[in-house]
């Protein structure tokens, strides 16, 4: 029977083929059978997650506590230098110098990032900013968030760090950040559930490997990233009593 | 371990206070006025094992407390105790993170400098093949209206 492989919906469009390749390289590496199945939000990869029918996937860290313990995922790898940041940005023209100087009543917008969401949420709690008193906009893309903020049909604008740091130069010089996270232990991990479970230590060897030979260095690059690196149970655990601190 | 404060370590002027301490501790504390603001977009983390010594450091915390990762690894947690910090904030910690809780409040730290710093800390039990392993407190930057508060509450703690 074939295994089903999702990733995060927040992945950049640029890599959906990338991902696609991925998978192939996965099939012929490991010699299981695989089936990419892409969601389109987090609602419905976590009724996948829910019905047990997914196998291997790329999760955003907010995902990782259900999927290690209430599912018995484990984790595999994450990519190499590539921790989630987040950024409070405003219009570049706005006189706010500070979070603590923001008011109740702004309107913020945001993706549907959750993990992006919860720092970001974070990060205005020193102007006495909470969900109760700040009006949510969820966009579609963080390029979304940026023209809402450029246009003034939004204050406040929480970003990936990445997706912002990737706008447009012409975007950015119309933006300015008034806070970016540097907590360097969120990230995005790819794991393996209950019915792979044995083949892990065959699929971890395999992606910490995929960088030391030029077809899989050239897979990688297809998704942006450098090289996967190994993650020890303790580490995952930690990280997932971490979010469970910011969720709270 | 957990050492008396010295002079030459304290910028500024500074008072002088002996703090009584879980385990029949007893500490010198210097302190002095001077607040050191709380860095942006950063989280100051730390472990403990059951009893409340350290095992673990980030960065920031290295930073924000002023004592070098040997100095804070394998000392009790109470390094960071500020006598303007009422016991019964800690009482209320331990009694809900034993409990298997989550705890949140308003904590002002002491630096090794003198000086201090206010979080917001969130601590929970971390809960390993269902057994507590030790405990996580996440720091994070605190609104100065709670923090006003606090400076308010917790003299009347006492
Ligand atoms: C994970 C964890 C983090 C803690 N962080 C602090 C802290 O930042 N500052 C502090 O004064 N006490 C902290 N405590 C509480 C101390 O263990 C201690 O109870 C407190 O400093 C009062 O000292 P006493 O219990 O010896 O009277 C922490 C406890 C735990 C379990």
């Amino acid at each position: 029977m074939s295994n089903l492989f999702t990733i995060s919906p927040d992945f950049s469009p640029d890599h959906i083929s990338g991902w696609y390749i991925f998978n192939t390289w996965l099939q012929k590496q490991t010699g299981e059978a695989i089936h990419l199945e892409m969601y389109n939000d987090f609602h419905s990869q976590r009724e996948a997650i829910k019905s047990d029918k997914v196998d291997l996937i790329y999760a955003n860290p907010f995902d990782a506590a259900m999927l290690v313990r209430e599912k018995g995922f484990l984790p595999l790898v994450k990519p190499l230098g590539r921790a989630d940041e987040a950024i409070i940005a405003v219009n570049a023209e706005n006189t706010v110098e500070d979070v603590a100087h923001l008011l109740p009543g702004i309107r913020v917008a945001v993706t549907d990032d959750p993990d992006v969401h919860l720092m970001g949420m974070i990060m205005l709690e020193p102007g006495d900013l909470d969900a109760n008193n700040v009006n949510i906009n969820v966009c579609d893309t963080y390029v979304l968030v940026a023209k809402h903020l450029l246009r003034g049909d939004a204050d406040v604008g929480i970003f990936l760090a990445e997706a912002y740091d990737n706008l447009s130069n012409m975007i950015k010089s119309q933006l300015k950040i008034l806070v970016r996270s540097q907590i360097s232990v969120i990230h995005h991990s790819l794991m393996i559930g209950p019915k792979l479970v044995e083949k892990r230590d065959k699929f971890q060897s395999l992606l910490v490997d995929m960088s030391n030979d030029a077809k899989g260095k050239g897979v990688l690059e297809g998704l942006g990233i450098d090289a996967w690196v190994g993650i020890e149970d303790e580490e995952m655990e930690f990280m997932i009593d971490l979010m469970d601190t910011l969720n709270t | 371990m957990l050492h008396d404060m010295k002079h030459d370590d304290i910028v500024g002027d500074y008072q002088e206070i002996t703090l009584n301490l879980f385990g029949n501790l007893t500490r010198k504390i210097l302190y002095t006025q001077i607040e050191t603001p709380y860095p942006d977009g950063k989280l100051i983390v730390s472990t403990t094992d059951p009893n409340g010594v350290i095992t673990h450091v980030n960065q920031a915390f290295i930073e924000m407390s002023g004592y070098t990762k040997d100095e804070l690894l394998n000392t009790p947690h109470s390094i960071l105790r500020h006598p303007d910090m009422p016991p019964a904030a800690f009482k209320d910690l331990w009694d809900t993170i034993q409990k298997g809780n989550k705890w949140q409040g308003f904590v002002k730290n002491l630096r090794k400098d003198g000086g201090y710093y206010w979080v917001k800390a969130t601590v929970i039990p971390n809960v390993r093949n269902g057994k507590v392993t030790g405990y996580t407190s996440v720091r994070r930057k605190p609104s100065r209206t709670k923090v006003e508060e606090c400076i308010k509450l917790y003299p009347t703690l006492f």
